[in-house]
């Protein structure tokens, strides 16, 4: 592991100050995944702001019937949260599927959201990746991709985003509060939080320098039958080859988002207005104009079935 | 060091001495030997927590993992380092009697914590009844996972105990039940090269009160 400072921050906006006037400065909130990549120096910070201390710790209700879950909501508080499991069990039931429980006990609402992929060649710093090493190429292209992307990938770089938890949020219409070091607040959608890699792979969202995550917070609940469907190559303690997050409702509508094929939670909205007509129509939109690999081709007609096992579970 | 300081050339000297002239002779002038990096000196940092309820303060590099800082600085050697990525178990601790990886926090976050480790749940004379239910169900072959086993098995009763629900849960807004199937998807972030699973499950029901047994016909 390099080198580095640490300091322990008190208010949000000196966080984001500490972090915006340091080069190569971090926050540090559960530092499950941070901490991995430092010790093989894919992350190298120079400096960590730890936020355990500002007190993003609480879900509250919000005016409109919703819910604000602070930023540092560890990921099994949430799911565990009595008006999680009743009214978002889709997100209860994401969280559930990732990792581990000692993982999940420490992993934070925010870091979550910032994990970074899980491709091999990220991690192998004598790979070539555009995404670690901006320019120096992408060896997973041509290389062993069974567990990458298929869509919204670009030819710099084709890994996905790892998470569960966001693909639930994503059905669920998320939205990521933030605080800057002018003490700017902004508000993003969750569908426009994580960009597609582009030329830009090493960008993972669309967050400035030293911008803090304070909450997520959710609209009012959407009712229906709620699913996250994970196909992976273990039980437990494994990412997902694919997963589907849904929101069944009596009438056949509903909403659905991919996790483990794209740059982010996959969601089209204009493929999910076909639940109706079943799996395949809304897997044939959705994954319109993808560029799967040899390797990773299975994960369309992976999609198909496992959205199909979903719809099926819904009619009882 | 010492050897240089002396005028009289000594036998290590000499060996040294010549040691570096080969590798002189071996290299290509162009590529001379880079003068050593000069090593960044990182400022320690006082940390204090309590382990198994004693205070303890440390002054450590702000890199040491709560894990290194307990082996290596406190000689609580009964918490294992395995993979060091969290992906094994083996350094499973109780921070406030939650269970984490102390392989991915760093000792400098825990700044105020109650830890427990596996020296703090129960000793010989006095054995936690996990460690109990271990040595009686065989739940090991090597041991050099059990502690982090036996920390993750004690947090998992509690995690239950609390409704904290899970993937195999199937009414997550229900109460989970301390079944065979629960303990098998709870304790998957602790492996064990043995494959004591089975046993470490049998162990786990016995104490949650016998729980599991319908679950296991």
């Amino acid at each position: 592991m390099k080198a580095f400072t640490y300091e322990r921050a008190t208010d949000p906006v000196a966080a984001a100050r500490a972090v915006a006037g340091h080069p190569g400065a971090k926050f540090i909130a559960g530092g499950t995944n941070l901490l991995d990549l430092m010790k093989i120096e894919v992350e190298t910070p120079t400096h960590l702001v730890d936020v355990q201390d500002l007190g993003f710790d609480t879900i509250e209700r919000t005016k409109d019937g919703g819910l604000r879950i602070g930023a540092l909501v560890t990921n099994t508080d949430l799911a565990a949260d009595e008006r999680v499991r009743r009214d978002y069990a889709v997100l209860t039931r994401a969280i559930v599927a990732g990792a581990s429980g000692q993982l999940r006990n420490k992993a934070s609402t925010a870091g979550n959201l910032l994990q970074r992929t899980r491709c091999p060649y990220f991690y192998d710093t004598n790979m070539a990746c555009n995404k670690r090493k901006p320019g120096s190429g992408c060896a997973a292209i041509g290389g062993y991709s069974r567990q990458l992307g298929v869509i919204g990938v670009s030819n710099s770089c084709i890994a996905t985003f790892p998470g569960d938890m966001a693909v639930a949020m994503r059905v669920l219409d998320a939205v990521i509060e933030t605080v800057d070091a002018g003490g700017q607040r902004r508000s993003i959608p969750i569908a426009d939080f994580h960009r597609l890699w582009g030329d830009h792979p090493e960008q993972d969202t669309v967050l400035r320098p030293g911008e803090l995550i304070t909450a997520v917070t959710l609209p009012k609940p959407l009712g229906g039958q709620h699913f996250y469907e994970k196909v992976r190559d273990r039980a437990s303690y494994a990412y997902a080859l694919v997963s589907v997050a849904a929101v069944i409702q009596p009438d056949g509508t509903g909403r659905v988002a991919f996790g483990g094929v794209a740059p982010r939670p996959w969601r089209v909205e204009a493929a999910e207005a076909l639940l109706p007509q079943g799996a395949a129509a809304v897997t044939e939109r959705a994954f319109q104009g993808a560029t799967p690999t040899k390797d990773n081709a299975f994960k369309l007609p992976l999609a198909t079935r496992a959205l199909a096992a979903v719809i099926a579970e819904s009619k009882g | 060091m010492a050897d240089r300081l002396d005028p009289t050339l000594s036998r290590r000297g000499v060996l040294t001495g010549g040691a570096a002239t080969a590798v002189v002779a071996a290299t290509p002038a162009a590529a001379a030997p880079l003068p050593p990096r000069p090593a960044k000196a990182t400022p320690m940092m006082p940390v204090r927590f309590t382990v198994n309820g004693e205070s303890r303060s440390l002054t450590l590099d702000p890199r040491t993992t709560l894990l290194d800082a307990l082996r290596e600085h406190l000689h609580l050697t009964g918490t294992k380092k395995g993979c060091d990525h969290g992906q094994c178990g083996a350094c499973t601790v109780l921070v406030h009697g939650v269970r984490i990886n102390s392989c991915l926090s760093l000792a400098v976050m825990h700044e105020g914590d109650a830890i427990t480790t596996i020296e703090g749940l129960g000793t010989p004379d006095k054995l936690h009844p996990m460690q109990a239910a271990f040595v009686k169900h065989d739940g090991y072959q090597c041991g050099y996972c059990t502690p982090g086993q036996i920390c993750s098995a004690v947090a998992v009763l509690d995690e239950i105990k609390r409704g904290v629900p899970s993937h195999v849960q199937a009414d997550v807004a229900g109460r989970p039940q301390a079944s065979n199937m629960e303990m098998r998807e709870r304790m998957s972030g602790n492996i064990c090269r043995c494959g004591a699973y089975s046993n470490i499950a049998e162990a786990m029901a016995e104490v949650a009160g016998g729980a599991a047994k319908e679950d296991r016909a």
